[in-house]
């Protein structure tokens, strides 16, 4: 089974060729790529032999796999699994105990420096490891072992990428992002709570049909998902422009589906797909739903304010205090103390004139 | 300009004396700058706190639009005066050179900070005279609109960048990295936003000083930044 190709298992569970190639152009198509990409994402598909897929699983919610089993995308229910040859995935595998953890052993040694590990969660490295533990083992082991021997290495979601709300402070268990216990193979970072499932299964799909990873920005997120704002895509972009925001959830702007800037969007600082393709196979996403954007695929969400204020709280200064109001206050402060000194300067120089007047008098009256 | 070699530093501070000081591109580069800073702190406010929603079409409307044009072109125009008037501390005269550097090995420089921080605390009788800034509004000089001018316009091109998007010049020298640096977008939001406040008070203290001097000191101020000249009271 392991030296299938991608189209003989597709074929194999019944998809016909003709769906075949609809979903190949609709990949290439996802991907930003041109027509002409469609037939080669099917010679791919039909000469290349599976590359198996190791998910695993540290600290998480399991939103991710949520999200990446809902990918809407025509195919991807029935077929990107049996594509991805997912191997191990103890959520989503039928063995159990032992019989797994065999499999996980068995992949690592037969496709060894040839697998790709994909990651959903995080290790708390707090305690040894031990606030997170995987078939009786602390999990941060089980992620260095499985990560030894991949060819690369997927973060899911914000919790692998960035360490979410696990790792929001003060952090108990010390939950780490992938990328900084795992410091020697090639990370693809794919942010968000969870991502776009399209999104997922695209980033995927790219790395095993052009056995390459796909282009990354500076922060290993694939540019072509992460490269753009909310903002720059919103479609309530024309309200933010034109000054038109909504004041109140209850207002009559927030009918109108006026921009949530007021609100606290944070769309304008977060990188992420949502205002192009969408959630649930393109039907919406939060702005479209009248609320705004929480940037939960930026680093450190959770640490950054409340998702209601567009200037962040920086709790450090008072509960409910930001960059404005501690600014404004110092400014304030020395608006008061210009006031203070002048008046003293004031003060100061009528005291010495008189001083000067009395000793000139002085001097008068010794004449 | 020519300095008088032979003339000691006391003779040209006489009672009555005027030297020139400031060349005319740093009294222009001055007014300037003064200029798109307060365009740049209003309509920086109004950027991170919007006016009012406005009712109709949003094609009857582009306030946002017109506040942000106005921050992002003051900002140009700070950005290329800070260049340009770094490049005349090269090649200007030594008072030009002030705002790029401090003389922190000085102990005489120390020492009559020490004594201008008392001259303004009370404690000093007479202030020293000073051809160009003294010790103390030399440090705020620079800290303020050397340092704090260079972090506004590496995280406000950092956050401009983010908008023109890759391939744009703000993207590749600003964003790209400080992005990172910093984490993400809303922290280098949240800083942009405290240290354009300390460039607020620093206006505030700035004209309070150069109020202040003009009345107390023993030299001219704020007629030297427009004539350039300086003129020694006593």
């Amino acid at each position: 089974m392991a030296t299938e190709t991608f189209y003989e298992v597709m074929r194999r569970q019944g998809i016909t060729r003709r769906s075949f190639m609809k979903f190949c152009s609709l990949t290439a198509a996802s991907l930003g790529l041109g027509p002409t990409f469609a037939p080669k994402i099917a010679q791919a598909m039909e000469t290349k032999q599976r590359t198996p897929v190791i998910w695993l699983h540290g600290l998480e919610c399991t939103c991710c796999s949520e999200s990446f089993i809902r990918s809407a995308h025509p195919l991807a229910k029935d077929v990107v699994l049996s594509m991805l040859s997912l191997d191990y995935d103890d959520t989503l595998m039928a063995a159990a105990g032992h019989q797994a953890e065999a499999v996980l052993d068995e992949i690592k040694k037969k496709y060894k420096g040839n697998y790709i590990l994909a990651v959903e969660g995080n290790p708390p490295l707090n305690e040894d490891g031990m606030y997170c533990m995987h078939g009786g083992r602390p999990f941060v082991e089980i992620l260095k072992e499985a990560a030894a021997d991949a060819k690369a290495i997927i973060s899911w979601g914000a919790c692998a990428s960035w360490g979410c709300v696990q790792a929001a402070k003060p952090n108990p268990t010390r939950a780490t992002p992938v990328h900084k216990v795992i410091t020697d193979k090639p990370i693809i970072k794919v942010p968000g709570c969870p991502p776009i499932a399209e999104v997922m299964t695209g980033v995927i799909t790219y790395m095993l049909t052009f056995d390459r990873i796909p282009e990354l920005d500076r922060q290993g997120r694939p540019k072509m998902f992460y490269g753009q704002r909310i903002h720059d895509k919103c479609y309530r972009r024309p309200h933010f422009d034109a000054g038109q925001f909504v004041e109140e959830w209850d207002d009559d702007a927030a009918r109108k589906g006026f921009c949530l800037y007021k609100m606290g969007c944070k769309g304008p600082t977060t990188y992420n797909a949502c205002s192009t393709m969408r959630w649930n196979g393109g039907v919406s996403f939060p702005i479209q739903s009248g609320h705004g954007c929480i940037g939960c695929s930026e680093e450190g969400f959770w640490d950054k304010g409340g998702f209601y204020n567009r200037v962040t709280n920086i709790n450090q200064f008072g509960i409910e205090s930001n960059a404005d109001k501690i600014g404004g206050t110092i400014a304030a402060t020395a608006g008061a103390a210009v006031v203070a000194h002048a008046a003293a300067t004031a003060l100061s120089k009528a005291r010495s004139d008189n001083g000067n007047q009395a000793k000139s008098d002085q001097t008068k009256g010794g004449k | 300009m020519t300095v008088n070699i032979g003339i000691k530093a006391e003779d040209e501070t006489a009672a009555g004396k005027t030297i020139f000081v400031y060349e005319w591109p740093v009294r222009l580069w001055h007014w300037l700058n003064a200029l798109s800073i307060v365009i740049l702190a209003v309509t920086g406010y109004f950027i991170a706190s919007p006016l009012p929603s406005l009712s109709g079409e949003a094609s009857d409307h582009f306030l946002m639009g017109y506040i942000r044009f106005a921050h992002f072109t003051a900002a140009y125009i700070f950005a290329i005066g800070f260049l340009v008037r770094a490049y005349w501390a090269l090649v200007g005269n030594h008072h030009a050179r002030e705002l790029f550097h401090l003389p922190v090995t000085s102990r005489k420089w120390w020492s009559e900070m020490l004594h201008e921080l008392r001259w303004y605390f009370f404690l000093e009788k007479l202030p020293n005279k000073y051809m160009g800034h003294n010790p103390l509004a030399h440090l705020m000089m620079f800290l303020s609109v050397t340092l704090g001018g260079a972090f506004m316009i590496f995280t406000g091109f950092a956050l401009y960048g983010e908008g023109a998007q890759e391939g744009h010049w703000s993207h590749t020298l600003f964003t790209s990295w400080l992005i990172p640096l910093f984490g993400q977008s809303q922290s280098v939001h949240s800083w942009h936003h405290l240290v354009a406040w300390g460039i607020v008070t620093f206006m505030i203290v700035h004209i309070y000083a150069a109020l202040r001097e003009e009345a107390m000191s023993r030299q001219t101020i704020i007629s030297s930044m427009i004539n350039g000249t300086r003129t020694f009271r006593d």
